[in-house]
């Protein structure tokens, strides 16, 4: 390997160009809307991000324009027919459409099936919709690590409301919260108690709340128990921070289609209030942040592996496993080169 | 680490309601480590290349147990190439009689699987056809 990498490297600075020209190329064609350029820079990203990092430079530009509304919940509890009926409710508002539903991927075999497009039949022939599934693939808190790249793609070419639904999410797949402006969390009646609902997490990210399957038994007292929780966290918020949001609670039987209208006069409120108060320049800040730190971490734990010496790195973990070292100053002695 | 996944849309063009095939042979390509749309029944040819398209697929594998293919998937198979993607693979499960076998393959259908088929074959005729790692290339 070692004698065959002055030839190697030029190989790979020939190819390196013929894919920086092949990813520019589908930009050109993805900022006119051609399908299959944005279907096929999609999979470049998902692939390897590396690949497509000029891509994404060049169409960054274009991005920052659509609304993204996150749809997150439990599994079963009516996501895919909730966008589904929110997509059919925005193209009769006339906004185009983007959607990514994101499906686990299977953590023995690295397969995943990707179920949620069954759902959204209704929406097939519709130029101004794009569907895309994505599997998670090893990727925890409810969102795969190209969706962020995927909702770009989508914003730069020209899809004015992007929903991202989350894989099945309980209590701890909260990413969708740094990732949307507004986030629809959605219940069904007869999931638990109301102490699930006060423990933490998924119903501290909901902008608003939707109770799914309302002609169910036991609907009402799950909007009572929201509302509960929400009084409370009013009251808290009010006293910290100074909040003047309060989510809204929204009875619906996606199925048929009922009580989706006042979901979607839910979202544009929320969307309002964003613009209005401040709040979206704050959460555009925030996320960018976050983007920002997170993309420092993976790119400094590359190179780190990428110049490890393997050899140390295997005598410092029989080390370990002696118990003459603990991880952490083996780290420290690896991180010290 | 990214990897390139191979993609398969299963789809079940026509009006029989019967999926159980089409689950168990989603179901045998995730375990192979495929990711699998599967989009559910009653798909006509306008939906299924409009969610091969969109999910950028490898693979579309088509159950049949209706007797339409013979005016579907030609419809199909035309669609696709209408679109750009003559590329994908395009395979067929279901009742089909051997006497149609021929026409189907002449058409472009690559991989025919009749009743009995084990999963693993057709696991395996995927993989050999689709081949990710040399950079997609079942593509133009």
């Amino acid at each position: 390997m070692c004698d065959s990498f002055g030839r190697k490297s030029t190989l790979r600075q020939a190819q390196d160009t013929a894919r920086d020209d092949m990813a520019m190329e589908l930009v050109e064609r993805l900022l006119t809307g051609d399908r299959r350029a944005i279907a096929r820079l999609i999979t470049t990203i998902e692939n390897d991000r590396a690949e497509a990092q000029e891509a994404l430079a060049a169409l960054y530009p274009h991005t920052g324009r659509a609304h993204i509304v996150g749809v997150t919940g439990a599994p079963g509890t009516g996501k895919s027919t909730l966008v589904n009926e929110l997509a059919k409710a925005y193209r009769k508002r006339g906004r185009t459409v983007g959607i990514i539903a994101v499906d686990p991927t299977s953590p023995f075999s690295g397969g995943a099936l990707l179920g949620d497009r069954i759902r959204m039949r209704d929406l097939s022939g519709d130029q101004g919709i794009f569907i895309r599934s994505m599997a998670t693939r090893g990727s925890l808190g409810g969102l795969a690590r190209a969706t962020a790249d995927v909702i770009k793609i989508l914003d730069a070419a020209g899809y004015q409301t992007i929903f991202v639904e989350t894989v099945g999410a309980g209590q701890a797949e909260v990413d969708i919260a740094k990732t949307a402006h507004t986030t629809i969390v959605v219940e069904a009646p007869g999931l638990g108690d109301d102490i699930q609902a006060i423990k933490a997490g998924i119903t501290e990210i909901a902008d608003i709340f939707v109770v799914n399957k309302a002609d169910r038994e036991g609907a009402d007292s799950t909007a009572l128990a929201l509302e509960m929780i929400l009084d409370l966290d009013h009251l808290s918020h009010l006293s910290s921070r100074g909040h003047r949001w309060r989510p809204p609670i929204c009875k619906t039987i996606a199925l048929h289609g009922e009580g989706v209208g006042a979901v979607v006069e839910a979202v544009e409120e929320h969307a309002a209030y964003l613009r209005e108060s401040g709040n979206l320049q704050r959460r555009e800040r925030e996320r960018i942040e976050g983007e920002l730190r997170s993309i420092i971490t993976q790119e400094m734990a590359r190179s780190f592996f990428e110049r490890l010496d393997e050899a140390q790195f295997d005598s410092l973990i029989d080390s370990i496993i002696r118990r003459e070292l603990d991880p952490y100053s083996a780290a420290a002695l690896l991180l010290e080169k | 680490m990214p990897g390139k996944k191979i993609r398969v849309l299963i789809a079940k063009p026509g009006l029989d309601g019967h999926d159980r095939g089409a689950k168990v042979v989603a179901r045998a390509l995730r375990d192979a480590g495929m990711e699998v749309i599967y989009t559910g029944l009653r798909q006509t040819p306008e939906m299924i290349v409009e969610a091969a398209l969109q999910e950028d697929v490898d693979v579309v594998g088509l159950s049949i147990l209706s007797g339409a293919h013979t005016t579907l998937f030609p419809r199909i198979v035309n669609l696709l190439k209408e679109n750009g993607l003559d590329g994908v693979l395009v395979l067929a499960g279901g009742i089909i009689p051997d006497e149609d076998v021929p026409a189907l393959k002449e058409l472009g259908v690559r991989g025919i699987f009749g009743p009995g088929t084990s999963t693993e074959e057709i696991v395996r005729f995927i993989r050999e056809e689709v081949n990710p790692s040399a950079g997609s290339g079942h593509r133009p």
